[in-house]
C-alpha cells in the first residue's frame, strides 16, 4: 500500500489514464481501448521500473503539469515535447527523479501529438474490467484526467531501466492489407489509397483517424449487417472519407471495412495532428 | 460431405479473420465454439459472420473442421424484461406494422428473442427472432439523447439502450433493468446466447 499521489496542477486538450486496455470483451460490446501508442506507453513504463500492464497518463498536445507527494522515478515517452522538472529542462525518453512536489512540466510537442508519462509504482485508480484505461467512446475506465485530480500511485515494483534507446522507427507510411469487404469499393482500396494523398483530419481521436484529402468509391450502396471490426480496420462509410479505427472504436458496425492497417504501424496514428500527410504503402 | 460449405474465411490483415455464416444464429453457435477452442484475444459474432482477432489462420481453420453448424448452441438463460410501453414511436410502428398500439405491445411481448451479438456500446444486444415483415426502419436522424433503459426496435432487432446514448432506433417503451453492470460476470446480462422476453408492466 502506497499513499503517494499524483497531483494535476494543469492540463491540456485531453489527458487520459491508459494501460494495455481491455481485450477479450470485445462479443460484450467493450471496446479494447489502451495507449494508442503502445510502443510508447511500453518503454515509459519499463524505464520507471513497472510491470508492462502498469497505468500512466497519455497527454494530448502537452499542457500538462504534475506534482508527486513522494519522490518517484517518472518518464515521458511518445512525442517530441519540451519537459522541465521545476525550472530545469530535462530529456524525455529516460528515467528521471522527481522530487516531492516539484512540478514536472510538459510543454507544446515539437513533433508527434501524444505523450505516455509513466511513474514508477504506476496509477492505480480502480480498474474496470481488467483495465485503468479511460474509453473516450463507451464511458468506462476513470473520467479523462482534470486539473485538480489526485490520482493514487502504487508501490514501485522494480528500478529504472537503464537508458534505452528506442528502436528506430520503421519506414514512414502505414502498411495497408485488403480488408475483408475490399470489394464494396469500386477498385482496388489498397492501391487508391496508396495513391492518394490524404492528411489527418481535424475530427481524429482515439476513437479513429479520419481521412482528409478525398473519397473512395462505392461498388455497393446497399447495407452490410453489422459484423465486429478490429483495430486498424479502414471503415468506408457512404460518404466515401475513410477511417482507421483505434483504439476507442466500437467493436461492431455497419459500414465495410475495406482494408486494415498493418498492427506494428498503428503508433504511427497515435502521433499525426490534425493537417499532418498520411501516407499508405502496400504490405508485402 | 456434399453441398456448399456452411462458412467462408475471408483475412483480416496478419493477425485476424472474418468468418462468413448463414445467419445470425450460426454466427452465435459458430463463435462459441470458435471462443472454448482458439485461445484467441476476441472472438465477436455478427449479424452473419464471427470475427476472430488475434490468432494465425491455421488453427481458425482446424477447429472451423471440428464445428457442425447443425448443432445449434445450447438454450442460454432466459432473462424476463419487464417494459412500460409508453416510448415516442410506438404510434410510427403500429403504422408500419399495420396495427393498433395495444397489438404492437402484444405482438412484441409474444416474441422469445435471442441476443444475437453486443455492439455499439457495453451491453448493447442484438436481438434477433422478430419475424421479416415486422422490420422497422431506423429514424431518419438519430436522436442526441435516447434514455438508459430504452426498449427499441430496427430492423427486425430489438435491443435495450443501457446507457444514454445518441441513438436511431424506434422507441416502444422503457425498463428499469440494469442491462450494464461491470460489478457482475459478465457485466452485460444479456451477453450472447441469452433468451429475452419482454413483459409489459404498468407505469
Amino acid at each position: 500500500m502506497s499513499d503517494a499521489v499524483l497531483e494535476v496542477l494543469a492540463t491540456g486538450p485531453l489527458v487520459t489514464v491508459q494501460d494495455r486496455g481491455r481485450p477479450g470483451h470485445a462479443h460484450l460490446g467493450v471496446p479494447r481501448s489502451g495507449a494508442l501508442d503502445a510502443a510508447a506507453h511500453a518503454l515509459a513504463q519499463r524505464l520507471v521500473g513497472n510491470e508492462p500492464g502498469a497505468a500512466g497518463l497519455e497527454v494530448l498536445m502537452g499542457g500538462l503539469t504534475v506534482r508527486l507527494t513522494e519522490d518517484r522515478w517518472v518518464a515521458v515517452t511518445g512525442a517530441e515535447v519540451p519537459l522541465r522538472l521545476g525550472d530545469r529542462a530535462v530529456p524525455t525518453g529516460r528515467a528521471l527523479r522527481l522530487p516531492t512536489h516539484t512540478p514536472l512540466t510538459l510543454g507544446t510537442p515539437l513533433r508527434g501529438a501524444r505523450s505516455h508519462l509513466a511513474v514508477s509504482g504506476g496509477l492505480v485508480v480502480d480498474p474496470v474490467l481488467g483495465s485503468r484505461s479511460t474509453d473516450t467512446l463507451s464511458g468506462l475506465g476513470p473520467p479523462p484526467v482534470r486539473t485538480g485530480d489526485r490520482l493514487p500511485v502504487g508501490v514501485p515494483a522494480g528500478v529504472p531501466a537503464a537508458v534505452e534507446v528506442p528502436p528506430a522507427p520503421p519506414s514512414g507510411t502505414l502498411r495497408l492489407h485488403p480488408g475483408p469487404r475490399a470489394d464494396w469499393c469500386d477498385g482496388d482500396p489498397v492501391d487508391l489509397l496508396v495513391r492518394g494523398a490524404w492528411t489527418c483530419g481535424p475530427d481524429s481521436d482515439r476513437v479513429g483517424l479520419r481521412l482528409e484529402g478525398g473519397t473512395l468509391p462505392r461498388a455497393r450502396t446497399d447495407e452490410l449487417a453489422s459484423e465486429g471490426v478490429l483495430l486498424g480496420a479502414v471503415q468506408l462509410p457512404p460518404g466515401g472519407r475513410p477511417v482507421v479505427f483505434l483504439a476507442d472504436h466500437p467493436t461492431t458496425g455497419g459500414y465495410p471495412v475495406v482494408a486494415v492497417v498493418e498492427p506494428a504501424d498503428l503508433w504511427r496514428c497515435a502521433q499525426l495532428r490534425p493537417g499532418d500527410p498520411v501516407r499508405f504503402s502496400r504490405a508485402r | 460431405m456434399t453441398g456448399p460449405p456452411a462458412y467462408r474465411v475471408v483475412p483480416c490483415g496478419p493477425a485476424a479473420l472474418l468468418v462468413e455464416v448463414s445467419d445470425a444464429p450460426a454466427a452465435l453457435s459458430l463463435a462459441e465454439h470458435l471462443r472454448a477452442g482458439l485461445g484467441a484475444t476476441d472472438v465477436v459474432p455478427g449479424a452473419r459472420t464471427v470475427l476472430v482477432d488475434g490468432t494465425e489462420r491455421a488453427p481458425v481453420e482446424e477447429a472451423l473442421r471440428r464445428w457442425d453448424p447443425a448443432t445449434g448452441t445450447d438454450p442460454g438463460p432466459l432473462v424476463e424484461v419487464p417494459v412500460v410501453y409508453d416510448g415516442a414511436d410506438l404510434a410510427d410502428v403500429a403504422e408500419v406494422w399495420g396495427c393498433t398500439l395495444r397489438e404492437v405491445v402484444e405482438r412484441h411481448t409474444s416474441l422469445e428473442l435471442v441476443s444475437a451479438f453486443c455492439g455499439f456500446a457495453p451491453g448493447f444486444a442484438y436481438l434477433s427472432g422478430a419475424p421479416e415483415e415486422w422490420a422497422v426502419p431506423r429514424l431518419a436522424s438519430p436522436r442526441p439523447r435516447v434514455p438508459a433503459g430504452s426498449v427499441a426496435l430496427a430492423d427486425t432487432w430489438s435491443a435495450v439502450y443501457p446507457t444514454a446514448s445518441p441513438g436511431g432506433w424506434r422507441l416502444l417503451g422503457r425498463t428499469d433493468l440494469a442491462l450494464w453492470d461491470t460489478r457482475r460476470t459478465p457485466p452485460a446480462l444479456l451477453a450472447p446466447g441469452t433468451r429475452v422476453v419482454f413483459r409489459e408492466v404498468r407505469a
